[in-house]
């Protein structure tokens, strides 16, 4: 058995599903413009990747190969079905907030990649680990992404205001960019950077 | 006089960053020793005495910031002074390479000489522009001081954010500091608005430098143009500072509406300034995109020293009024019906024709593929100005747009060449069988 640390925190770090394998990101545009949704959009995947991954590891003997998808996504689709269910009734503002994107994590690649590529292999409580490390990396990333959007371009964190009235009574402004979604993926581009640089032994060797 | 030159441009900057890194005074005193007193072998006298004072200088402190130097950590530093004061000596050793007779550095500073036109122009332009909107009238002089006091803080502040990134990054990286951010310090201020707050211009330009350059690779990598990068992360980061009626003129009085002609239209007008005001400039806009006479002279210096790419400037042209003659044709509401010439007048659509599309970084190499870049500007600037009123100004983002399809268009180009060759070669083989 891998040693279930580092299962559960190498998706936090070098095998990032977010910065390295480049997964989820259409979420991560799409989340992010304020903390509190990003936070339990996070939630909500890290659940659903770690249960989902506890119980295809749990079939994987019985399920035949050919039609492994079909079960894998009724699994999933179960499991946000109950998710979407648990925010309406527990968190209806932010359910709203997040609209469809709660009923899109059943596309997150992220889960499907770590159903096939991991919980079909391998036994129970390391898959479950491998979920919830995983989808604890994408929630990482989700919130350095909704900080900083939040913070420069409402000038709140979570829904309170931070940056003093006085700021912006000395002529400064919220950044309107930071809003929009390309300003997301910008983001995700320089934590990315910052990840390469700081581990050159990730930067593939582009020398012919 | 060179004495001071020397010391100014030179000592003085990377004296300073030395004395903020050595608190020991003995480090100190050897580190002043090292740096302004010749290594051994340079007093032994290997020098040529006939070499000016300047050069001479810059030989003799040379070996402190080679390999293994005192300061050889900054060797990119010394590199980009010596290199700005003096045309390198190397040259190519060896493969066959051709070599134009002057280097980047000489050909940024023609594009920061063909800039000074409509620098000028704008600056008295933006004094002009005021006094006409608080109603007073002033001598040439005072109008050139006020827009002294509105340019110069801009051109400042984006040449010392830019040019502090681009010094740090080509330390890191050991690589050499390249000019080209000389045009685009100059270019930035000369895009935004008279009124645009410092600070603004600060994180523009950092974003541009940043993101629009140094994540590609620095210099002669970038696939946009970086200060129209900085211009449109301006323009949607903070549209009230960018757009609408009240900003395009310096200190406006609040009664006052200073829509640039493009802003008029794009909210239905059609009282326009006539069309020769709108050529020699005196409109508000950007600081020095109003006088398309300022920006011919300049153009016409790219031009004679072939810095500009003739094909470029041309079919930009072209696709503007292509696209003017066509929205005349159609004709559906007022904004079409304008002459078509008037789309080449108003607005930045002259300054990025001549200045911006020309960037030889970001547009397309073949010649093939530069008429089809050229084109294609003219004509969504003006289509974006006329169908968007979201966008006033379309030249902009037709060009940023393009800047990303330039590696496209080379590679069709290219493409096709090879096909078209390799088919003339085949039928040529089969006759030469038979």
């Amino acid at each position: 058995m891998a040693n279930p640390k580092k299962l559960l925190i190498e998706p936090l770090r070098k095998t990032n599903p977010v910065t390295v394998l480049v997964l989820g990101i259409c979420s991560c545009l799409a989340v992010t413009a304020q903390l509190k949704p990003a936070l339990v959009m996070g939630a909500s995947v890290t659940v659903v990747t770690a249960l989902s991954n506890f119980i295809i590891s749990l079939l994987r003997k019985g399920i035949p190969s050919r039609i492994r998808i079909i079960v894998q996504l009724v699994v999933v689709a179960t499991l946000v079905i109950l998710i979407d269910q648990f925010l309406k009734a527990f968190a209806y503002d932010v359910s709203k907030q997040l609209s469809v994107y709660v009923g899109l994590i059943i596309t997150n690649c992220i889960i499907m990649g770590r159903l096939e590529a991991f919980a079909l292999s391998h036994e129970p409580w390391e898959s479950f680990l491998d979920g919830l490390g995983n989808g604890l990396g994408y929630s990482l990333i989700l919130i350095i992404v909704a900080f900083f959007r939040e913070l420069f371009g409402s000038g709140t964190l979570l829904g309170y205001q931070v940056i003093p009235q006085s700021f912006y009574e000395a002529g400064y402004q919220n950044n309107g960019l930071m809003i929009l979604p390309p300003m997301a993926l910008i983001v995700v581009g320089i934590i990315i950077w910052i990840q390469r640089t700081r581990n050159p032994e990730m930067q593939e060797n582009n020398q012919k | 006089m060179e004495k001071w030159f020397s010391l100014v441009l030179f000592r003085f900057p990377i004296f300073v960053a030395i004395m903020t890194q050595h608190k020991n005074l003995s480090n100190l005193r050897r580190t002043l020793r090292d740096f302004f007193i010749a290594s051994k072998e340079e007093q032994d006298g290997t020098l040529n005495d006939r070499i000016g004072g300047l050069r001479r200088y810059v030989n003799k402190i040379k070996p402190n910031f080679v390999e293994g130097g005192r300061f050889a950590w900054l060797q990119s530093t010394f590199e980009a002074f010596e290199s700005f004061l003096f045309v390198p000596d190397e040259t190519t050793k060896q493969g066959c390479q051709i070599r134009d007779a002057i280097d980047l550095k000489r050909t940024m500073i023609i594009v920061v000489m063909a800039l000074m036109p409509a620098l000028l122009f704008g600056i008295w332009n933006i004094g002009y522009q005021h006094y006409l909107a608080i109603g007073e009238t002033v001598s040439f002089w005072y109008m050139l001081g006020f827009g002294l006091t509105k340019v110069l803080p801009v051109i400042v502040v984006s040449y010392v954010t830019g040019l502090a990134i681009e010094f740090a990054f080509a330390q890191i990286r050991h690589h050499q500091v390249n000019e080209g951010f000389l045009v685009t310090g100059m270019l930035i201020p000369l895009v935004l608005p008279p009124d645009i707050p410092l600070w603004m211009v600060a994180v523009a330009t950092a974003f541009a430098v940043l993101i629009g350059k140094e994540a590609f690779g620095g210099t002669g990598m970038n696939l946009v143009n970086p200060a129209l990068l900085a211009r449109a992360f301006l323009f949607f980061a903070y549209p009230s500072v960018m757009s609408g009626d009240k900003v395009w003129i310096a200190d406006q009085p609040d009664a006052f509406t200073g829509a640039t002609p493009l802003g008029i239209l794009a909210n239905g007008g059609t009282e326009l300034p006539s069309a020769w005001t709108m050529i020699w400039g005196g409109i508000p806009g950007s600081m020095g995109e109003t006088s398309i006479i300022a920006i011919a002279l300049g153009a016409i210096l790219l031009l004679f020293t072939g810095i500009a790419s003739w094909r470029i400037m041309l079919s930009v042209i072209a696709g503007g009024i292509g696209m003017g003659l066509v929205f005349n044709a159609i004709g559906a509401n007022s904004y079409m019906q304008l002459p078509f010439y008037y789309h080449l007048i108003m607005g930045g659509f002259a300054f990025g024709a001549v200045f911006m599309a020309t960037d030889p970084v970001t547009a397309p190499q073949t010649n093939t593929g530069k008429w089809i870049y050229g084109l294609l500007i003219g004509i969504f600037a003006v289509m974006l100005r006329v169908l968007n009123s979201a966008y006033a100004e379309g030249m902009m983002l037709a060009i940023l747009l393009m800047n990303c399809f330039a590696p496209l268009i080379d590679h069709c180009v290219i493409a096709r060449n090879i096909k078209m060759r390799q088919r003339r070669a085949l039928a040529h083989h089969k006759t030469a069988k038979q």
